[in-house]
């Protein structure tokens, strides 16, 4: 397969593109999306492509803007609705909880909401609580949304345009600390990544990390050192959470018996806590330990660098709690 | 309106304050000092300050993302703030919030705010505890033309409108949210037009004329007080830098349009004013400047030399 490199930023804008070229009921709708291409400068250039008509700007108003997205994509359209940073999205809560996941069921299958809602979650910048939180357990706790948390340009790129071509609405996250990470994604234009499919990042035997989002890198980092003391972790990125590909995290364990989940939600009531039943349940008779679950603290996070750092699971974290769970090396 | 001269020196000297805050911040940013987002007020100073100037110790305000000038002008301690940007203990917050979150509850600051609108709930409540407990005091909620098109900016002027409720909507019209001019996202003539459907008096003023802005709302605190309710008073003002320190501020605003407003910037206009009308001297003014320029040496020293919170505070303050 040939294979460009480009930044995970980058990805998810030509996934954009191409479906926008692909389909003209695709349109993109957000605060500063147009010509400032985002306040992450991520969409840049689209807007000089597909013109005000497609990539528009709208005022501050989320419940509005996820509103017309909603209605929207009931009736013909296929929008993407922009909420800048993840923590916004509360204010669209009703429009995304009460109206966009219920009208298909609601309606005995008459309606379909094509809807795509791109947002930005992750710590790490100094931003505080009001612009550091990874929410996404909220929107995957509701049935009728479809979510999906890609920590690669490749997985960004093939998520992104299967959010647009699916018929429900779709949540899809990216860390915005990711935005620069460069890797291999493939150059085929109808390059997609259906949901429900999870990806063996790395392979191993004696323990899995199953990590999303940019925790994904983390258990890399992780597995990286794990090896050198002789540990060899198998890390496994769900990528979607609705679906979520039981099947393949289960397999990881009974193979490994052995599990730590990282998410950067807090902590309680979390993915985490989803993940780990699943496992437990399918995994039961092979565990060799008790699951270990990593997150984000669970307080607001919090401005100040060190107060920050504290909150966020690490590499180190990670190798700490697998070197608890007493694997004995042949 | 004629405002006494001590008030007029108050308020010169209030936005010196903030200009040099504002200007240390962006050293302290492009330094390294500080991490996160810093929204800079250079050049809307006069609202801050003409608003201000005209409430109690005891009255209440919430701010924006762009907050510095509002705290500044309501009272916050420059140490503590600039402890607070730079995520020190001793700073408003211990740290916690940051730019975006200053709060200094002893004074009536109710809290800077990282959400567009996120104020507009909290000093409605505001007006209407102090309603309830029988207090003339009176809540001032700034907050930006971006943030006029949020819905609840609609549900709040209905609730202050049916109570009566001692509120003062502020609006910096500063002409853009972001990179995007108001025009475009903003239907209607004024922002100020949009209190009248519920019978609140909408007023636009010159937001570089701290004069006006305090006759403005000293007029909107009588209102409130005697129990007549809520006033919206737009300002019309203009930020002389990016969005934030990292955005230039060029290239979606033409050259002559900042060029034109910091032609009549605020804090010039004041002192020319004070000095025609002989209620102090260049001298007097000049040394109302090094004084300042004293106050924020001291700031910044005793800021940098503050300690970070300790790991263990982390989990403090979740819950009281
Ligand atoms: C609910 C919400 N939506 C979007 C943002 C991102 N954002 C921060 S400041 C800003 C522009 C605000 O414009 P305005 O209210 O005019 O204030 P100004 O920055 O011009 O002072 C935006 C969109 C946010 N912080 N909160
Ligand atoms: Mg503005």
């Amino acid at each position: 397969m040939s294979m460009r490199e480009m930044t995970y930023g980058e990805a998810v804008k030509e996934a954009i593109a191409e479906e926008m070229r692909r389909d003209p009921t695709v349109f993109l709708m957000g605060e500063d999306v147009g010509k400032a291409g985002t306040v992450f400068k991520v969409l840049a250039g689209l807007h000089d492509e597909f013109g005000d008509d497609r990539v528009i700007d709208t005022p501050i108003a989320e419940a509005g803007l996820v509103g017309l997205g909603v209605g929207a994509a009931l009736t013909g359209s296929r929008p993407i609705v922009d909420i800048m940073f993840g923590d916004f999205i509360t204010l669209a809560m009703d429009q995304i909880v009460n109206q966009a996941a219920k009208l298909r069921y609601m309606s005995g299958g008459q309606a379909r909401v094509p809807l795509t809602i791109r947002s930005t979650m992750g710590a790490g910048r100094s931003s505080a609580a009001q612009h550091s939180q990874s929410l996404h357990a909220w929107l995957a706790h509701i049935p009728g949304l479809k979510v999906a948390i890609p920590a690669t340009p490749a997985d960004a790129k093939g998520l992104f345009k299967s959010a647009v071509r699916d018929d429900n609405p779709v949540v899809i996250y990216e860390d915005k600390m990711m935005y620069a990470l460069k890797g291999m994604v493939p150059s085929k234009e109808n390059y997609t990544i259906p949901f429900g499919q999870a990806d063996i990042k790395r392979e191993g035997d004696d323990v899995t990390l199953i990590a999303t989002s940019s925790m994904v890198h983390v258990a890399l980092d992780a597995a990286h050192t794990l090896a050198e003391q002789g540990i060899s972790a198998e890390v496994v990125d769900p990528r979607t959470l609705v679906p979520l590909d039981s099947e393949t995290l289960i397999d990881s364990v009974v193979k490994t018996t052995r599990a730590v989940i990282i998410d950067e939600g807090h902590k309680s009531f979390g993915i985490t806590g989803e993940i780990a039943s699943v496992v437990y349940r399918g995994a039961f008779d092979y565990i060799d330990a008790p699951i270990v679950r990593l997150g984000a603290m669970d307080v607001p996070v919090p401005f100040s660098k060190p107060l920050e750092d504290a909150t966020i699971p690490t590499a180190t974290d990670v190798v700490n709690a697998v070197r608890e769970m007493g694997i004995e090396k042949a | 309106m004629s405002i006494p001269a001590e008030i007029l020196i108050k308020m010169y000297r209030a936005m010196l304050r903030i200009r040099r805050f504002e200007e240390q911040i962006w050293e302290v940013y492009t330094s390294g000092l500080m991490h996160g987002l810093a929204h800079l007020y250079i050049g809307e100073e006069a609202v801050a300050v003409g608003v201000c100037a005209a409430l109690r110790d005891d009255d209440f305000i919430t701010s924006t993302h762009r907050g510095h000038g509002h705290c500044v002008a309501k009272g916050g301690d420059l140490e503590a703030m600039m402890a607070e940007v730079m995520g020190r203990v001793t700073g408003h917050c211990r740290g916690k919030g940051g730019s975006m979150h200053i709060a200094d509850m002893s004074v009536g600051i109710l809290g800077a705010n990282g959400i567009v609108g996120g104020g507009f709930g909290i000093a409605t409540g505001a007006g209407l505890s102090a309603k309830k407990r029988g207090t003339d005091q009176v809540a001032v909620c700034f907050f930006g033309d971006g943030a006029s098109n949020q819905g609840i900016f609609f549900e709040v002027m209905n609730f202050a409108a049916i109570w009566k409720l001692p509120v003062i909507y502020v609006c910096e019209n500063n002409h853009y949210g972001e990179y995007t001019p108001t025009a475009s996202v903003t239907a209607g003539e004024r922002i100020a037009d949009r209190a009248l459907p519920f019978g609140i008096p909408g007023t636009t003023v010159d937001g570089s004329d701290a004069i006006a802005v305090y006759g403005a709302t000293a007029e909107a605190v009588a209102r409130a007080r005697r129990g007549d309710g809520a006033t919206l008073i737009e300002c019309d003002t203009y930020r002389y830098r990016g969005h934030h320190v990292g955005d230039p501020g060029e290239g979606y605003r033409p050259k002559e349009e900042i060029e034109a407003w910091m032609a009549k910037d605020p804090i010039e206009r004041l002192r020319k004013k004070i000095v025609a009308d002989d209620l102090a001297s260049e001298a007097e003014l000049d040394a109302e400047m090094r004084e300042v320029e004293r106050e924020m040496e001291n700031a910044l020293k005793a800021a940098k030399a503050a300690p970070y919170p300790d790991v263990a505070e982390v989990k403090k303050h979740v819950y009281a």
